[in-house]
């Protein structure tokens, strides 16, 4: 319960700050100083932070449901991915820069981030290091700022776990609006939400947008450093539900669904995003399934031991 | 949506039944050849399943006085976990543990928990399920069994059919008609327990696809049962038999069917040092996908340890996991035909064909995957 202490505010913060429209006008290219502004002085960016530097000193577990949120409304400024950020500046005894900061483990993930990825400096490791670059303008040659060693398992882990959490978000959005949707939309004399052959692939959606939460929730569990094992079933089950849920989206919207003007866009191209960003699903079942073979536990003794978070 | 299905931990005092169950279970596991232990909700061992009685593992749910252990239902995630894991036999006990124990302490009355729930408790008596008929298998308020009042109980006729266990059984639970007919629907049906050594009843074993015969025909021609054969309230059913499917459809036995199978296939690999990437991506998608639903089955299982009924929950977390049952025996067949020249051993090729065999069921037994996504579809307001 302690969780929803923050969460709940910070998701009237994002309602009241981030409507579609601003989506959208900082995806054309207009200024988000002023979103990001609010962000900033609204204390969240710290919440991993520890207290004594400043921060607010949540734990993982605490942190998850507000990058959800961040998913939920198709944020597009890396609020995760900068609470990640400042987190490893204060375990460095850094000062953090005050800018929207994205996380990619190479920097060819930065060069070649999508629109979608808005922020003004990108945190990237290479050689076993971290490395800070200014966005703008940024190519192969540019000069970047050393900031210090990578965090134990790398920060592939932890940009993996924020996408995850991004896309359980988002699914669970687009699975309340094509919900709301297939009961207001009438087709043969009645809501299309009333035909069984839709309520079953709504129900399928609806199964996988709970698997993702789920399983971005084990990524969140127990304290940092993050277990690869953990994240990578988190990983692995949202990136895998991101295109089913997306596809049902569409397909129960309609024509609608793939116009610019309906909002389930914002989501839908989030998620595609998301799902390969930092490794799909092949990836990471690809790393799970070395971990578990290499281990000769029985698949019980195997879960019952991932499940069990160690404390800090 | 479904907010409720959320991380939770298991309880400590519950986790530490694991060692005790697990050693237990290992005595009639250890050993046994996999194609066996894939069989583990059909494995009949009165033996067994007493054991666990006097062990107090079964009943674990139900209060002392009734024999029960009075712990909650993370204490019995964690014992069916273990026994399912290495796929004990259990269908001594099995049906009557999870369902017709909690239905009785529900609806029952006292005189009827007194008779019943002790011996459950002690593994000695075996239940089935007496709902599908031949012409009601989904459409379960079509039932026609029929009780009619007599003087001194009721008088029951009709059939069941695919009743799993009855060869084995000493009692069924039968949802019958008490009232109406079939246009009344949910109105009119009750619960009766019914004594399958009764005169007038007939058990007939059906064999399966696999060859077995755990499922059977039962036959009702003029049995006369006391008054007290009727479970809960007269006419009340189609209520009380969806309170207990949620039991039925939440614990880990919805995710575990194929895992002697899992774990069988995990061996060979390791045994035959055989790792394409297609294969470790394989094993990697099996667990990730396993330990969500793991965790979503513990969700569902806080839910009934806070008093809930969780429904729809449950029907969602049985669904997702009949999926990942099913495509278990289909891809690791894939798999281990995608090298045709390699030794695999007759143990796991028997194995992989029993699970692929009974895997349609899966998804039928306790309510098949339409009706299971039409409750989902319910609990979002579509319908």
């Amino acid at each position: 319960m302690a969780d929803m202490d923050f969460a709940a505010p910070f998701a009237r913060m994002v309602d009241a700050a981030c409507p579609p429209a601003t989506v959208r006008a900082i995806e054309r290219g207009e200024s988000h100083a002023a979103l990001w502004d609010q962000f900033e002085k609204s204390g969240f960016l710290d919440a991993l932070v520890p207290e004594c530097a400043g921060g607010s000193g949540l734990s993982l577990a605490q942190v998850g449901p507000l990058i959800q949120t961040a998913g939920r409304h198709a944020l597009p400024l890396p609020v995760g991915d900068t609470m990640i950020a400042r987190w490893l500046f204060a375990m460095l005894g850094k000062a953090a820069p005050h800018d929207a900061i994205l996380l990619a483990s190479t920097r060819a993930a930065l060069t070649r981030r999508p629109p979608t990825e808005v922020a003004d400096l990108g945190l990237f490791e290479n050689g076993g290091e971290l490395y800070l670059a200014a966005l703008a303008g940024l190519s192969d040659e540019t000069p970047v700022e050393h900031v210090g060693p990578v965090p134990e398992g790398g920060l592939r882990l932890l940009a993996a776990l924020v996408r995850a959490a991004s896309i359980a978000g988002a699914a669970g959005a687009l699975l309340d609006r094509t919900v709301r949707y297939a009961n207001e939309r009438v087709q043969f004399g009645r809501a299309i939400g009333k035909q069984q052959a839709v309520q079953q692939q709504l129900a399928v959606m609806a199964e996988q947008c709970v698997a993702a939460r789920v399983a971005s929730e084990i990524g969140f569990a127990g304290p940092l450093p993050l277990r690869p094992e953990a994240v990578a079933i988190a990983k692995a089950v949202t990136s895998a539900a991101a295109p089913v849920v997306a596809a049902t989206a569409h397909a129960v919207h309609g024509a609608i669904g793939i116009s610019e003007e309906c909002d389930i866009q914002l989501l839908t191209r989030r998620l595609h995003q998301w799902r390969i960003s930092e490794g799909s699903e092949a990836y990471w079942e690809g790393r799970l399934g070395t971990a578990r073979l290499a281990d000769v536990a029985s698949s019980v003794d195997w879960l019952v031991a991932a499940s069990s978070v160690p404390s800090r | 949506m479904f907010e409720t299905l959320s991380l939770q931990t298991i309880p400590p005092e519950d986790e530490a039944l694991r060692p005790i169950i697990r050693a237990l279970a290992a005595e009639v596991a250890d050993g046994v050849a996999a194609d066996v232990r894939a069989r583990s909700w059909q494995g009949f061992d009165s033996a067994f399943s007493r054991r666990l009685g006097a062990e107090g593992f079964i009943g674990l749910t139900l209060p002392k006085r009734y024999g029960g252990s009075e712990r909650g239902p993370f204490a019995r995630f964690v014992v069916v976990e273990e026994l399912l894991g290495v796929g004990a036999p259990v269908a001594a006990h099995w049906i009557a543990d999870r369902q017709s124990a909690p239905l009785i302490l529900n609806f029952g009355t006292e005189e009827q928990r007194q008779h019943y729930l002790p011996p459950i408790c002690r593994g000695e008596l075996c239940f089935c399920i007496g709902m599908s008929e031949p012409g009601s298998g989904s459409d379960l308020a079509s039932v026609r069994t029929r009780a009619d009042r007599t003087a001194g109980g009721w008088r029951l006729n009709g059939q069941k059919i695919w009743t799993t266990n009855a060869p084995h059984s000493d009692y069924m639970i039968a949802l019958v008609r008490t009232s109406g007919g079939a246009e009344d629907r949910h109105d009119g049906l009750s619960q009766l327990i019914v004594d399958l050594k009764a005169p007038g009843v007939v058990v007939r074993p059906i064999v399966d696809l696999a060859g077995d015969a755990h499922f059977a025909e039962v036959f009702f021609d003029d049995v006369d049962l006391p008054a007290e054969a009727l479970i809960g309230v007269e006419g009340e059913g189609w209520r009380q038999v969806n309170a207990e499917l949620a039991f039925e459809r939440s614990g880990p036995e919805r995710i575990y069917s194929s895992i002697v199978l899992l774990d069988a296939w995990l061996t060979h690999l390791r045994r035959s040092g055989v790792a394409t990437e297609a294969t470790v991506r394989l094993a990697g998608r099996f667990t990730a996908r396993l330990a969500t639903l793991r965790a979503m089955s513990i969700a569902c299982t806080g839910q009934l340890a806070r008093g809930e009924s969780p429904v729809i929950e449950a029907s969602l977390v049985k669904d997702l996991g009949t999926s990942l049952e099913q495509d278990i025996p289909q891809a690791i067949a894939d798999d281990l035909a995608s090298r045709p020249d390699d030794a695999v051993d007759g143990e796991l090729l028997r194995t992989l064909a029993y699970v692929t065999q009974v895997a349609p069921s899966f998804s039928l037994r306790g309510g098949t995957r339409e009706i299971l996504r039409g409750i989902i579809a319910r609990g979002m307001g579509l319908r």
